[in-house]
């Protein structure tokens, strides 16, 4: 059961923030608000009417709006297009032809009345992530709701977008539109909610005062006390270890991902590299890995070059890797937790030989293993890893690519989707692995989980590092640098604010 | 997030390169011309190849001497391709164009100067005039797959819709003693195949493509079957249906080249241009088109904001498949006055062939079903002057055609987004 008795009141004028784990059943309820799911039990009222909800249709016309997570845009329509659509106005007549220049005017006002900066006649594919949402927001305010569900509208952002979302939700407000901001960002929720409901595994759990501190928040979140800061003495950085120079790598579509880009990661050491969703990590990773052709430039693991080899020769030269996609590049789902323990060394001793494999010694192996990573699943592992929690999926790779002694460990977004506890514990594993002398590359869309975890952070900006910073450099600087801002420029911005 | 990636794709810009893609095709373009200087030239014998507008091959020609136009078309062509390395973008296709044509009839100077004594002359307004007509079950068949696919469900049984509406239209043409009765019941004919298509991919989340496959067959089966049964046994009373009507409008059909192509025509040739019109105005302009296009792109986002997406995709299933029946009807009411077993042989896949070189596109579809008819008429009128390449090659040049220019000259096309996915909501 995602939502097990569950009552949540939002005032008019008010910005509610609904704050939980992912999977604690935030998106369920809001996919009942809008629709999308029939509850088994309860009701919802509007305006002290109760009203049933039967799809968006009913939805919007009690006055309800979402913005989806993953945009519910059609990314070949113009901005216009968009909006228009579901509720076309047409010239009128029997044939009825779309009423185009009414929907760009329509779009045009609104963007204008909330100062939402949207230019009705763009293609939605050609915006950035944070311009996007502004066009979810459009649609939801053309039809006119009184109540908007944001789902976790921050996810994607950078810092200075996040900052615009929040000014944008202020203005919201005192047009007296009410707000569901559903969020697992502390910061967030403390910097513009008016009330807070935790919600934990389906319950609410309490309603708080947005001055509740951080810590008290995440308990009620998580349902025990919670380090919000990974415990780390310095780093005692060594010998290089992958060294990455004037790297060159195309996406999927044949355009430039990765743009020339140098990185050296020592023993010992945590590099970590922040940045938007869609700047070249992903391919940049992949071309390390041998996952994805280079166009040019070289790679090296200790001096030796390891452009050309496949994947399992990468691996088996001591390369731990945790992929960003973990249910579709990271296990199979279909198979159980022991034999997902063992995909990368099946075929070696003890586990089997190139011809046969030997089922005992991996049952025996992913018994030890799930103790040790506290996989929560039957002891021997015999449970389809699909059928596990993100969290402990994500911990049975970890699991499998600690097994092998590593010189560099690379984990892709190693907490998405993951449960604040088995969050904790991954970021533990890494220190510890990072302690006892191993590189390590994280990449992150997550900027608090570089910045706790990572001795130095790279900043990629549209296939490029173009900034290598310490840990201590302050938040805003980086959120810059994520925006493209480099030092420089930013220097100067300082400056201009410190003259006021 | 995917639409990051673009955004960040795209502002890393692509490196200013030289060899753009107007620029390699320019190369190419060069080369097939220069090459067809040479060869047919060589090939060609100094014979008058003459060239009419008419529809028959008496009266007026222009002629040139075969070689010496071999040649000259040739090196038009070859130079019209040197040009696209130096000309604007927006002059590309009107090079294209004009090198295609000059190859094109670099090659026909070289086969009308190899042609007996009184053949040697090619009448264009009966290669328009054909072309139109063995386009015109293409284009009916490509906006059945504009139809389906627009909104997402993947049409590979247009060849099955083709014979259910062949059969259809032969069988009660006959009992009923009138066409019109015919065409109404090809209608139906591929309605059942589009309404089978439609539960089992809408409903049963069969994957599409087997579906199709699997139709096909059963169409196959089911009109062979009855084929067997009935009109083999009895032909007059179930398989003698009459031509439709020829409707000349009068004035245009005079107008020489177009008149006999467009204004000569019959219930299949108007009504595929009312069809191309109203569909294209329909995808674009309305509002059951707007809808249509987000349901074949991003459902959930139709979903979202109340479109009722199965329903959507149901009825235009069902009315492709009333469109492509309806051009199963040209193969017993126009084309030949008899229904055969696989009688379509295949041309429903050319007309998907048609609907992806068209990318999705009731007006591309047209152009692109049209030159596959081209192809087959160029085909028969090389045959008809006694050709010297053999004839199974002459009947393979739409086929090829179809292969080239899919494979080819398409570059990368861009189907629905969510062409063949069925959507589950939740």
């Amino acid at each position: 059961m995602a939502n097990d008795d569950i009552s949540l009141t939002v005032e008019p004028g008010e910005i509610h923030a609904l704050l939980g784990e992912n999977g604690a059943g935030k998106s369920t309820l809001m996919n009942v608000l809008y629709g999308l799911l029939q509850p088994d039990e309860g009701e919802i009222l509007v305006d002290d009417k109760p009203v049933r909800i039967r799809g968006p249709r009913d939805a919007i016309a009690a006055g309800i709006g979402m913005v989806h997570q993953h945009f519910m845009l059609v990314p070949v329509f113009t901005v216009a297009e968009n909006v228009m659509l579901g509720a076309e106005q047409t010239t009128g007549g029997p044939v009825g032809f779309l009423d185009r220049r009414r929907a760009r005017k329509l779009v045009r006002e609104v963007s204008d009345r909330y100062r939402l900066a949207v230019d009705p006649d763009r293609t939605v594919e050609d915006l950035p992530v944070g311009v996007q949402q502004r066009v979810e927001i459009v649609k939801a305010l053309t039809r006119d709701v009184d109540l908007l569900i944001l789902d976790e509208p921050t996810a994607v952002l950078t810092p200075q977008e996040t900052a615009d979302l929040l000014e944008i939700m202020r203005t919201l407000k005192a047009a007296g539109k009410s707000i569901v901001f559903i969020t697992h960002k502390l910061k967030e929720v403390q910097a513009i909610a008016d009330r807070i409901t935790v919600i934990r595994r389906g319950r609410t759990v309490g309603t708080a005062a947005p001055d509740t501190s951080e810590e008290e928040l995440a308990s009620l979140m998580v349902g025990r006390s919670v380090l919000l800061r990974v415990e780390k003495g310095a780093a005692e950085a060594g010998a290089p270890v992958l060294e990455v120079a004037g790297l060159a790598v195309n996406d999927d579509r044949g355009h430039r991902a990765v743009d020339g880009v140098d990185l050296t990661v020592h023993a010992g050491e945590v590099l970590g590299i922040a940045g938007v969703q869609g700047n070249g990590q992903t391919e940049l990773i992949e071309a390390i890995m041998g996952l994805r052709p280079v166009v040019a430039g070289s790679t090296t693991l200790e001096g030796r070059p390891t452009l050309g080899l496949s994947t399992r020769d990468i691996l088996r030269a001591g390369v731990g890797y945790v992929p960003e996609d973990r249910s579709v590049d990271g296990l199979v789902k279909d198979f159980t937790v022991a034999e997902n323990l063992v995909l990368d060394i099946y075929n070696t001793e003890p586990f089997g030989t190139r011809w046969v494999i030997r089922p005992d010694a991996i049952a025996e192996s992913a018994r030890a293993r799930v103790e040790q990573f506290d996989v929560r699943t039957d002891a021997s592992g015999q449970a389809a890893v699909g059928t596990l929690s993100g969290g402990n999926q994500q911990k049975v790779i970890v699991a499998r690519e600690f097994s092998r002694p590593l010189k560099l460990f690379i984990a892709s977004q190693p907490t998405r989707g993951v449960d604040v506890g088995s969050i904790e514990f991954i970021h533990r594993q890494i220190v510890h692995e990072r302690t006892e002398g191993t590189a390590v590359l994280l990449v992150s869309s997550e900027l608090d989980e570089v910045l706790a975890l990572a001795d130095r952070i790279a900043v990629m900006y549209r296939g490029r590092v173009i900034a290598v910073v310490s840990p201590d450099t302050p938040r805003e600087e980086i959120g810059l640098l994520m925006a493209g801002v480099t030092t420089e420029a930013a220097g100067t911005a300082k400056d201009g604010q410190s003259d006021d | 997030m995917t639409a990051s990636t673009v955004e960040a794709a795209r502002a890393v810009a692509e490196p200013a390169h030289y060899w753009t893609r107007q620029r390699k095709i320019g190369v190419g373009l060069s080369a097939v011309g220069l090459l067809a200087a040479v060869l047919f030239g060589a090939l060609a014998s100094a014979r008058t190849a003459e060239f009419t507008l008419a529809e028959t091959i008496s009266g007026s020609a222009v002629g040139i001497n075969g070689r010496v136009g071999a040649i000259v078309f040739g090196v038009i062509a070859a130079l019209a391709g040197a040009a696209m390395l130096v000309a604007a973008r927006r002059w590309f296709n009107w090079l294209l164009g004009l090198g295609i044509v000059a190859t094109l009839v670099s090659f026909l100077c070289w086969q009308l100067s190899q042609a007996p004594e009184n053949l040697n002359t090619i009448p264009l307004g009966s290669v328009a005039r054909s072309s139109v007509t063995l386009a015109l079950p293409l284009v009916l068949g490509a906006l059945a797959g504009v139809l389906c696919e627009r909104s997402a469900v993947i049409n590979v049984a247009i060849e099955g819709q083709f014979l259910m509406g062949a059969f259809a239209a032969a069988m009660f043409a006959t009992l009923a003693g009138s066409v019109w009765i015919g065409i109404l019941a090809a209608g139906v004919g591929g309605l059942i195949i589009g309404l089978l298509l439609a539960v089992l991919a809408i409903r049963f989340l069969v994957d599409q493509v087997v579906l199709g496959v699997v139709l096909n067959v059963f169409a196959l089966g089911l009109t062979g079957f009855l084929y067997e049964q009935l009109m083999a046994k009895d032909q007059t009373r179930f398989n003698q249906p009459t031509f439709v009507p020829e409707w000349d409008i009068p004035g245009l059909s005079k107008i020489p080249l177009l008149g006999p192509a467009l204004f000569k025509g019959n219930i299949f040739l108007y009504g595929a241009i009312v069809l191309v019109i109203l569909i294209h105005v329909g995808l674009f302009y309305t509002r059951w088109g707007l809808r249509t296009r987000a349901v074949g792109e991003h459902p959930a986002a139709a979903d979202t904001l109340g479109v009722k997406v199965l329903a959507l995709r149901y009825r235009n299933v069902l009315i492709g498949g009333i469109v492509a029946g309806f051009g199963g009807a040209y193969f017993t009411l126009l084309s030949t006055t008899n229904f055969n077993k696989n009688m379509t042989s295949g041309l429903g896949f050319v007309a998907l062939a048609a609907l992806i070189f068209g990318r999705w596109s009731p007006i591309g579809s047209m152009l692109a079903a049209l030159f596959f008819g081209f192809c087959s008429a160029l085909a028969v009128s090389l045959g008809s002057i006694n050709s010297p390449i053999p004839s199974a090659f002459l009947n393979m040049l739409p086929y090829i055609a179809t292969i080239i220019a899919v494979a080819g000259l398409v570059g990368r096309v861009r189907a629905p987004a969510a062409d063949g996915t069925p959507y589950i909501k939740g």
